[in-house]
């Protein structure tokens, strides 16, 4: 197995998958300038995604490009954690999953700078600016939301309840993390929970938010085992491409 | 019904170290942190600033144009303020 | 004195000086800047809509990021113009209630439908174009919070029309159902992009007093003529037939000539039967209405930040 491709696909098809959520977001946000913001971070996320698929297409060495990698592969090939896709739901939900993303993104971005290849590392670095302000943004939102009017409050505390099962996606090891610690270029994402928890229950108590009670956690996105909504998206994501094989755009 | 409107915010941008803050336009958000946010994303998109300034608009006192004679006017003859109203000999450089 | 201020505004606006907010202006100036710049405003945010559809399928990831930076910008102008709006003592909101409710008028164009990809392209080249050549007369128009906004807005829509056609250019010089796609999105935007200009100037109820206020610059004709003159080469350039039977060089006039506009379809669709007037409302009105709890909590969370904190006060006091 190709480690590090795998390992860098994980990070490329997180970002693609929740920038292309994100987009849907355009245009029909609850205020104008919130659509503009959830727009921004849709448009980090695709930048990220370029970034990370590039790069996996160069560890591959098949000659596949963002591109080939976004547009041609099938629901199996995919590696992003089931959190991100989620449905968009409503806009508690999408900010829910988000938080529990960025939650996870800063401190795999702070690590991934540190790898010891310079590509990653650059890469990473320019992320980490980017996840910072996501987790600045879907924190404030997610602290109005719980501390708001009673109805806001249900209604997030019902996206919490409904996301976390599956965030624990996101910390999934096996030998392709192990390679990437072991060899230097990227940390073992179960080694960012304990930040990501601590992150989490800071946040939940400002927002006034329950910890809903331990379930049993989805897992199978790393592995290529997905959701229902994956195909969907795909299908939407994918049509052109798949509609006109030989066209350039 | 639902007749509350998110406050209106004045936002000032720095564009570059060294300069001062420019009124750019303003914005709704709903507390002040979601001002500066919003006036990031709203304003800044092209690199216009290194700085923000969220003034809620409701706090601004301005001058009232029917004042505008009176405030500005006594200026006028004051030319005496100005380095080009006094004539020195040209061998007099760089003063 | 009335007529003394009315006199002194004239005089003023014809000076090529700016309006400023707080400045006295008449009634009537008042309220068709208002309907003029929330319209636009209006334009910017339901034009979000057509091409708003595609992002989930731009067809690669460099043109996902452009498109979202396009559509995103539209959000950002709207913005702008309700700023400008807000300036002359109408409150944003109320003014999309009025959108919202169908009272309040949009740009036209925006009320046809997004068929396929090249409809990016078209909407970009020729849709933006013609907003543009509106546009930028505004940047010196008299009203100073619109023009003001109009320069910011039309320094960021330059790579608006750019990125339209450079879409409509790859398509046209690719695969036969490509350049197929193309010349269909020329076919059905090129009309209602001339339309934009409005009803020619022999059927134009505003336009007199908006030139001698200094708030219209060019006669509809006059913009929609220099567009003409500018788009037909560009097709020509990039291999697509502009679908009008009629269009012919004036050699002596040095313009092109065009056959006749089907007023008839530019009235029924401002009069709401355009295949798309109904989606569009709806989905403002749906984001909008969606949106209310959201808009209440972060009210609320507002509120009771700032008693907290006041509360606070008290108690180190």
């Amino acid at each position: 197995m190709n480690t590090r491709f795998e390992y860098l696909l994980r990070l490329g098809d997180d970002a693609l998958i929740l920038g292309q959520q994100l987009g849907l977001w355009t245009g029909h946000g609850p205020v104008l300038e919130e659509d503009i913001a959830l727009t921004n971070i849709g448009l980090d996320q695709i930048g990220q995604a370029r970034a990370w698929l590039s790069l996996a297409g160069k560890a591959e060495n098949q000659g596949r490009d963002e591109d080939r990698l976004a547009f041609h592969r099938n629901q199996e090939g995919f590696r992003n954690a089931l959190l991100c896709e989620r449905p968009n739901g409503h806009f508690g939900d999408t900010i829910v999953r988000q938080f529990l993303f960025d939650a996870y993104a800063v401190p795999l971005h702070a690590a991934l700078a540190q790898s010891n290849d310079a590509e990653i590392a650059a890469i990473a670095l320019k992320s980490a600016k980017e996840s910072a302000y996501h987790l600045r943004h879907s924190r404030a939102w997610l602290v109005r939301l719980g501390d708001g009017t009673e109805e806001s409050h249900e209604k997030v505390q019902a996206s919490l309840d409904l996301m976390l099962p599956f965030a624990g996606d996101l910390f999934f090891s096996d030998e392709v993390t192990t390679a990437a610690t072991d060899e230097g270029w990227g940390p073992d994402p179960s080694d960012l929970r304990a930040d990501w928890e601590a992150i989490l229950s800071d946040t939940l108590s400002e927002a006034q938010l329950r910890r809903p009670d331990a379930v049993p956690e989805q897992i199978g996105g790393r592995q290529g085992r997905h959701t229902e909504q994956l195909s969907f998206l795909l299908a939407e994501m994918q049509v052109l491409p798949r509609t006109y094989p030989d066209a350039k755009w | 019904m639902e007749k509350q409107h998110w406050p209106l915010w004045e936002i000032f941008i720095r564009s570059r170290q060294g300069l001062s803050h420019r009124h750019v336009g303003s914005l709704h958000a709903a507390d002040a942190e979601m001002a500066i946010e919003n006036a990031r994303d709203v304003y800044t998109r092209r690199q216009e600033g290194v700085s923000i300034w969220a003034i809620p608009a409701t706090e601004i006192t301005a001058s009232s144009p029917d004042e505008k004679d009176v405030l500005f006017d006594p200026a006028d003859d004051k030319v005496y303020r100005h380095p080009t109203f006094y004539d020195l000999p040209d061998e007099v450089k760089n003063m | 004195m009335e007529m003394d201020l009315l006199q002194r505004f004239e005089a003023y606006v014809a000076s090529e000086k700016k309006i400023e907010p707080k400045d006295w202006m008449p009634d009537a100036y008042r309220k068709t800047l208002i309907r003029q710049i929330s319209q636009h405003a209006h334009s910017e945010i339901v034009g979000m809509l057509p091409e708003g559809n595609w992002i989930s399928r731009a067809p690669s990831l460099k043109r996902k990021a452009i498109l979202m930076a396009k559509v995103q910008d539209e959000a950002g102008h709207g913005l702008y113009l309700y700023s400008a709006c807000e300036t002359l003592g109408v409150q944003r909101d109320d003014t999309i209630a009025d959108l919202h409710s169908g009272k309040a008028k949009y740009s036209s164009i925006f009320n046809y439908p997004t068929l396929t990809w090249a409809d990016i392209g078209a909407v970009g080249w020729l849709v933006d174009g013609a907003a543009i050549m509106n546009q930028v007369p505004l940047c010196k128009c008299s009203y100073g919070p619109y023009a003001r906004a109009m320069v910011r807005v039309c320094k960021e829509e330059s790579f608006h029309q750019r990125q339209g056609f450079q879409i409509m250019m790859t398509l046209a010089q690719g695969t036969e159902e490509q350049k197929a796609m193309a010349q269909d999105a020329l076919n059905r935007w090129w009309w209602p992009s001339i339309m934009m200009f409005g009803p020619p100037d022999d059927n134009s109820p505003n336009s007199a007093q908006s030139m001698a206020w200094n708030i219209k610059r060019f006669s509809n004709d006059e913009l929609r003529q220099k567009f003409i003159d500018l788009t037909v080469p560009q097709a020509e350039l990039i291999g697509l037939t502009i679908p009008d039977a009629d269009l012919k060089w004036n050699e002596e006039t040095g313009h092109y000539e065009h056959g006749p506009i089907d007023w008839d379809e530019f009235n029924r669709v401002i009069a709401g039967h355009g295949p798309c007037n109904k989606e569009r409302l709806d989905a403002r009105n749906k984001a909008w209405d969606d949106g209310a709890w959201v808009r209440e909590a972060a009210g609320a969370h507002a509120e009771k930040r700032a008693a907290r904190k006041a509360a606070a006060n008290t108690a180190a006091a």
